[in-house]
């Protein structure tokens, strides 16, 4: 599903920031990725998706090569990503349905199929009764959830999260967990990069720990560590 | 394609109307910039065809010696004949060069009337050249010939008033590209506008796999958009003042050499001409933009 090796960043201005990486994620893993800020974990996390290319090194998603990629099938790719991050990258132009709507339209969906989808996946992150109401109108946990709403209306085969709690009180956090794990039991890869402790120990799940670029643990069913 | 370019257009009408004072900075500048396009074309095209006109009418003047019996004539003729780029020769006796001559100057010339009795001109060969431009070489040849007291054309005319317009021309040519470039630097500064305040939007776009020709699209129109709006003004001033112009010179103009081009093809080609650069200034304004600062 998700395959690394060898891979190593260096960006234009001298930083190191993966130094060595070898991975594989199956479909339908939920990992968790954590480790110290600075450590690598978004420089990781974006590779997966092609915000980030790698200096050398071999990385497929869903069995495309990512080094071999042409810049044009790139958003091919992505179609096949969701991306869900910290501060929800929501248009607060837009009202809850058009927001997700978005999604499908700038990829050319037929509008006729897009109402029901959208539809579909608001009642899933159960927001459906406020589909006309505006980013700003909702709480943090609410704008969280159109996001990842927006973020699996394509049927993603992987979720990546950056630190999608990161916004959130514990309560709320816990609402989004819920989400994901719904998500994941419904067959979609979720990688999550995150500092959440508590949750990271209680909901168990793979954990990769990345320190100064390096993968320095992966456990089946792992604890957070202690950082920060 | 056909089902998201109504969602384009929606997209860059929008943004036109939002950034209203730099769309009206840019749809002035290509205003301006096609009023004087314009006006460039309506001048150079008629003076080209004035040119043209005299060209075509250039004539060189043979005249023939008095002393040429009607012999020596013949023979004239038939040596000026044989020179390769003479299209034809024509004979014009010194009766009717007076004719002429008291005709052209009008009241005044009634005066030359007395000459009747005593013609002081020559008896003439009109002669035309195959191509206008061979004018100066057959000239030269008729010059040779025996019996011709003198050879006359208005070769310089035409040159001179060839090398003014040619002057007027590159001067120009050189003033539009500088209102061009004026023109898509005003553009290309619109579209970025745009890009900037979208930066949200098109980051988005990008993470859910819009492809970049979808992200491209409504920039591009933008661009398009305000270069055809720049062109309406141009072409509305300028069919109607071309029009007011022709009607009004035309009768002034009559049995002159002058001859102006007729309203229709011509303003109807200058205009298509002046939508045709007003959309590619758009174009190009945007292209720049988009790739400069829309890095997809």
């Amino acid at each position: 599903m998700i395959e690394m090796s060898e891979v190593y960043k260096t960006y234009p201005n001298g930083v190191l920031a993966i130094n060595g990486i070898d991975i594989m994620i199956n479909q339908g893993e939920f990992v968790y990725v954590v480790g110290p800020s600075g450590a690598g974990k978004s420089t990781f996390i974006k590779m997966m998706y092609r915000e980030e290319k790698p200096s050398s090194g071999k990385i497929v998603i869903n069995g495309v090569d990512l080094s071999t990629l042409k810049e044009s099938k790139v958003p091919m790719l992505r179609r096949q990503i969701g991306v869900v991050f910290q501060d929800f990258k929501l248009l607060p132009k837009l009202t809850v349905f058009e927001n997700v709507a978005f999604a499908l339209e700038v990829i050319g969906e037929n509008p006729k199929s897009i109402k029901k989808r959208v539809l579909d996946v608001l009642d899933l992150v159960q927001l459906k009764h406020k589909a006309r109401f505006f980013p700003d109108e909702l709480s943090g946990g609410e704008q969280q959830r159109v996001s990842i709403a927006r973020s699996i209306v394509n049927n993603p085969a992987v979720m990546i999260a950056d630190e999608p709690t990161g916004n959130l009180d514990p309560d709320t956090s816990w609402e989004i967990m819920n989400l994901f794990e719904e998500i994941n039991n419904r067959g979609t890869t979720i990688v999550m990069a995150t500092h959440n402790k508590e949750i990271v120990n209680t909901l168990k799940k793979r954990v990769i720990a990345v320190e100064d670029g390096k993968i320095v643990r992966d456990e089946a069913r792992g604890e957070y560590g202690i950082y920060d | 394609m056909i089902n998201t370019l109504g969602r384009h257009l929606r997209e860059s009408l929008k943004s036109l109307a939002r950034n209203t004072w730099m769309t009206f900075a840019s749809v002035s500048a290509v205003t301006v910039t096609l009023i004087l396009v314009g006006t460039f074309l309506v001048i150079m095209m008629n003076l080209n065809h004035v040119a043209d006109n005299l060209e075509q009418d250039v004539e060189i003047r043979v005249l023939i010696d008095v002393t040429a019996d009607e012999k020596a004539q013949q023979t004239l003729k038939g040596e000026i004949e044989k020179i390769s780029q003479v299209d034809s020769v024509v004979f014009s006796p010194k009766e009717k060069e007076l004719e002429n001559l008291v005709d052209s100057l009008g009241e005044e010339g009634k005066s030359f009337e007395l000459f009747e009795q005593n013609n002081p001109l020559n008896d003439v060969f009109v002669v035309k050249a195959k191509e206008p431009r061979d004018t100066t070489v057959v000239a030269e040849k008729l010059e040779k010939l025996d019996n011709a007291s003198k050879v006359r054309y208005g070769q310089d005319q035409v040159d001179k008033l060839f090398n003014a317009i040619s002057v007027a021309r590159n001067i120009g040519i050189a003033l539009i590209i500088g209102l061009i470039f004026t023109a898509m630097f005003l553009i290309s500064n619109t579209i970025k506008i745009t890009i900037i305040a979208r930066r949200r939007e098109i980051e988005i776009m990008k993470l859910v796999g819009a492809t970049n020709g979808f992200i491209r699209w409504p920039f591009f129109l933008e661009g398009l958009l305000l270069g055809v709006l720049g062109s309406v003004v141009p072409i509305v001033l300028i069919s109607v003042s071309y029009q007011s112009l022709y009607t009004w010179a035309l009768p002034k103009l009559q049995g002159s050499f002058v001859e102006v081009l007729p309203f229709s093809p011509f303003v109807f080609q200058v205009s298509a001409l002046l939508l045709l650069i007003g959309a590619l200034i758009g174009v190009w304004g945007s292209l720049m933009s988009v790739r400069k600062f829309l890095k997809v």
